[in-house]
């Protein structure tokens, strides 16, 4: 079960089944506004489908997730058109969040990719597509913010500017949580360990 | 909602129009047309006689062309992820790529086949029914190249199972459209429009069920 509308994260006795494979069960935590949550765990157990579960894009094999009714999630792709500069993608997603061109300037310096907004995006390097990513989920007034692996590729003082970032919308109330290999400079509230399930078969 | 979708269909418009994919099918329209007396002669009363129906079937070969470019770069690129998880449903997101590839497709197929009369020596009344037969549709066509679309992405030799989709859910808009040609009741339009409305319907929920399956 998923309900929407809540003002808190707040997961109970989470259960994830992809094709045949359990990936985590029984998972509980909460998250409260203003708080940052860490996932962690070795390749494939699971925190990529954690995230997109919460976000509302799987469906949970058992248990229920209350989530905040706005939610922005940054993974691995661009939902940007590769053609356009990257302040004409990010107008399209203006436009759907409610947003103005000034909103999207903002964003884009918060990512460090002010200097690069007339840039088509499919010149970008590795980092600065990571770092368009991160300008389109910061464009959003989401509460709560799904990352997964927000700080791939990103240098040092990109990772230290994600962190001020962070650190500004948890001060602002909103929720973070973030799968992530690589140490982000904030403090976690939380943090949540997926360790990889013995094979179970899994019935429905 | 209203926003979101105006906002969905005016990139999707733009992208079809500035990527120049839209004129594809125009071209091979016209190709069609311009082959067809190479191959059965000039002969003009037997030209008049076929012309409707080939224009009609290249139609349907021309709704195959854009299959890959409509619902496959999309899903890759992650922006249907990110539109439901703005609360955007599939179905809206189905409606959307309807109305915005029809806007794409339709009018410049109108237009080819308006050229590609002009080649097969159709004039008068059968043109106007041509014409006709065409813009009643189109909206079906691309609302089958959308369902078909949705259904095959993702999977290997997505474009050569397109085609063998769209044959048979073609053929109720083959009969009634080629055919109204020679009818002069009009009941074939009629019959078409049904057809028409019927695909134009079903297209937001077909698709949108076939984009929740691929997510999962």
């Amino acid at each position: 079960m998923r309900n929407e509308g809540s003002d808190s994260l707040h997961a109970e006795a989470l259960s994830c089944v992809r094709g045949d494979k359990m990936l985590f069960r029984d998972l509980s935590f909460a998250l409260s506004q203003g708080q940052a949550g860490l996932v962690t765990g070795p390749n494939g157990v699971g925190k990529s489908s954690l995230l997109r579960l919460i976000a509302g894009l799987l469906g949970p094999f058992s248990g229920s997730v209350d989530t905040p009714l706005s939610i922005a999630l940054c993974d691995d792709r661009m939902a940007l058109d590769e053609h356009l500069p990257l302040a004409i993608a990010l107008r399209f997603w203006a436009r759907l969040d409610g947003k103005t061109d000034a909103d999207c300037m903002i964003a884009m310096a918060a990512a460090g990719m002010g200097h690069l907004a007339e840039v088509p995006i499919r010149y970008f390097s590795t980092g600065q597509r990571q770092r368009a990513r991160l300008a389109r989920t910061f464009l959003s007034s989401a509460n709560l913010w799904l990352l997964d692996e927000p700080a791939n590729g990103l240098d040092a003082a990109s990772v230290e500017l994600l962190g001020e970032t962070l650190q500004a919308h948890l001060d602002d109330g909103g929720m973070i949580l973030a799968a992530s290999h690589i140490a982000l400079p904030i403090a976690f509230d939380l943090k949540l360990e997926l360790d990889a399930l013995e094979p179970v078969e899994a019935s429905r | 909602m209203i926003g979101a979708l105006k906002t969905l269909i005016w990139r999707d418009v733009r992208q079809s129009y500035a990527s120049g994919g839209t004129w594809l099918p125009v071209i091979f329209y016209l190709s069609v047309a311009t082959l067809f007396p190479f191959a059965v002669g000039p002969d003009r009363d037997f030209l008049l006689q076929t012309g409707g129906g080939i224009l009609w079937i290249a139609a349907l070969l021309a709704t195959l062309l854009p299959l890959d470019r409509l619902v496959q770069p999309d899903l890759d690129n992650g922006l249907y992820d990110q539109l439901i998880v703005r609360g955007i449903t599939d179905e809206l997101i189905a409606f959307a790529r309807l109305i915005s590839h029809w806007l794409a497709f339709g009018p410049p197929l109108l237009f080819a086949a308006l050229l590609a009369s002009g080649l097969m020596g159709l004039e008068g009344p059968p043109l106007v029914t041509l014409l006709a037969s065409l813009a009643i549709a189109t909206p079906a066509l691309a609302g089958l190249a959308v369902m078909i679309a949705a259904l095959t992405a993702g999977l290997k030799g997505a474009g050569a199972l397109g085609g063998l989709l769209l044959v048979p859910l073609a053929i109720p808009l083959l009969i009634f459209g080629a055919g109204s040609i020679a009818d002069q009741s009009g009941s074939a339009l009629l019959f078409l429009s049904a057809v028409s409305l019927l695909l134009v319907a079903i297209t937001p929920f077909a698709a949108g069920a076939a984009l929740r399956a691929v997510r999962e």
